[in-house]
């Protein structure tokens, strides 16, 4: 299972105005990781994963999917392994229908239209979505673009998931139920997000960018009760980690009888 | 005064019309696109100065509506803001053409309120067909039924989208304005201002269009526009589409409202 692999070396972007957003990055995930990238706004989140499926292309270094390097050639193949949830839904969403939105990723790969529509009514199930199919993106309610975002990128049955903040502007119930099917995925999964309890619920890993370079890369939980490293990064954290505001109580690890 | 939102309201409720399920709406989208091009070429093939023979064209889109069950207020409220528009191309005919062909009474009626009468009727009636199409067919399908039969796949696609970004963009701009109007203390916009605030939108238009298309790209896109299509056209559809283009010739070439009026003018004497 090879082609579930992420690799990236010494990887380095620079914008064309000439600001410097990675600086020499070098990752490793592997099959079935739930790998989190945390980071102060503007420290290189969104530009790091836009090179996972070529969307960017490193000013230097090597970006890695599975056993191909990312070039031109294996450009069309390593998008097919890597799926990729935008953070914004209505730049995703773009057909006039939520089914042929999802069936337009399917179709593109060459499948067949009875395929195409079967492997679509999968995906809008599994997000809890199909009762949507009809309506067109703009009568959605911001949860239900976020999950039909999903299925448009599960559709495609990528290897590798990769979430762009999931859970920005979403109501507690919306964040929940996108959470759990995040948890469900068997994926490899990479996920940027400003939701540090997400994080710690959902990531085993999770790697803090500061200013283009990867400031720390380890198991979550010992990456949030590093204080100075997370004020260092303008981070905070999870709030299931802070102190109760009315009992006083803190709680240093939640769940830590496991860890 | 009709402010961008209630534009935008306008064209969600035509949109809502599309998804109902109706004898017509079932109909291929092609046999509809079909039938009113036929429509909207006979009614333009008739000479300036007709009227009358126009009537009763308005048979078709009648018809449509009454099937796909659209709210007759709707379609008048819509159909009636082209009239000032129709009335600017044809205000001039009255003062160009003088000869009085016509007396109603005292009243002379000149060859230019002819013609300019005849202007606004063909307005109308066109513009009361392209509504009910749209609204019993959907936007999205009519561009599918116009590519299907030979429009280049560049023209369906970026109607396609310009109807997808609209609803996005109209949002955007009413809350760019909204914030401009909150800080603008009561004063009159100035013309900088809402020159800034259309430059902005087109930059904020600009970034949104580059990530959809890397979203498109990310989603296996290589130029070609695979789309899943239902429709078939049946005997139904030839039917529709053969019905309506006789009823067009047969309105064409004989005055039905003049055979009408004649009928009971001998049957009353």
């Amino acid at each position: 299972m090879s082609h579930h692999l992420v690799d990236l070396r010494n990887v380095s972007h620079v914008y064309p105005d000439g600001s410097v957003a990675l600086r020499e990055v070098s990752i490793r995930m592997t099959h079935g990781e739930c790998v989190a990238i945390i980071g102060a706004n503007g420290a290189g989140k969104s530009t790091l994963l836009l090179h996972l499926n070529g969307c960017l292309t490193a000013t230097a270094g090597e970006v890695r999917v599975g056993d191909f390097p990312l070039t031109r050639n294996t450009l069309s193949q390593i998008r097919r392994t890597v799926g990729m949830v935008f953070q914004n839904p209505d730049d995703q969403l773009f057909m006039p229908s939520v089914f042929d939105d999802v069936a337009f990723g399917p179709l593109n790969q060459g499948l067949s239209q009875a395929e195409a529509e079967q492997r679509s009514r999968a995906a809008l199930e599994r997000v809890g979505a199909w009762l949507l199919r009809d309506k067109p993106p703009y009568l959605l309610s911001g949860g239900e673009k976020k999950r039909v975002a999903m299925a448009t990128v599960l559709a495609m049955a990528p290897d590798i998931l990769v979430m762009d903040e999931p859970t920005s502007g979403l109501d507690p119930v919306s964040r929940r139920q996108v959470m759990a099917l995040v948890k469900e995925f068997q994926h490899t999964r990479i996920v940027a997000s400003h939701d540090m309890d997400l994080v710690l619920e959902l990531c085993q890993r999770t790697i803090v960018l500061h200013e283009g370079r990867v400031s720390a890369d380890g198991p979550t939980r010992e990456i949030f009760r590093d204080d100075a490293l997370l004020a260092r990064c303008r981070l905070e954290k999870p709030l299931s980690m802070q102190g109760c505001p009315l009992c006083g109580i803190v709680r240093l690890a939640p769940e830590s009888g496991a860890a | 005064m009709t402010s961008i939102e209630a534009v935008a309201a306008n064209l969600r409720r035509l949109d809502q019309f599309a998804r109902a399920d109706t004898v017509i709406h079932r109909l291929d989208p092609r046999a509809k696109v079909v039938a009113t091009l036929a429509f909207v070429v006979a009614v333009a093939s008739f000479d300036k100065y007709t009227v009358a023979a126009l009537m009763p064209f308005a048979v078709f889109p009648i018809v449509l509506a009454a099937l796909g069950r659209l709210p007759v207020g709707y379609l008048a409220r819509n159909v009636a803001l082209a009239i000032p528009f129709a009335l600017v191309i044809g205000l001039f005919n009255p003062f160009f053409e003088r000869e009085v062909v016509l007396r109603l009474g005292p009243l002379p009626i000149s060859a230019g309120w002819i013609s300019c009468a005849s202007i606004v009727a063909r307005a109308l009636l066109t513009l009361a067909a392209a509504l009910v199409l749209v609204a019993v067919t959907g936007f999205p399908a009519v561009c599918e039924a116009l590519e299907r039969l030979g429009m280049p796949r560049v023209f369906a696609v970026q109607l396609q989208f310009v109807y997808r970004y609209l609803f996005v963009l109209v949002d955007d701009g009413a809350r760019s304005t909204r914030a401009l109007a909150l800080r603008a203390c009561g004063n009159p916009l100035r013309p900088r201002l809402i020159a800034s605030l259309l430059g902005s939108l087109l930059l904020r238009t600009w970034q949104r269009a580059e990530r959809i298309h890397m979203a498109m790209l990310a989603r296996a896109y290589d130029g070609t526009f695979h789309k899943r299509t239902a429709h078939r056209f049946a005997a139904r559809e030839v039917c529709f589409v053969l019905a309506w283009i006789g009823i067009f010739a047969l309105l064409r070439y004989y005055d039905v409202a003049q055979l009408l009026g004649a009928l009971l003018t001998r049957a009353l004497p």
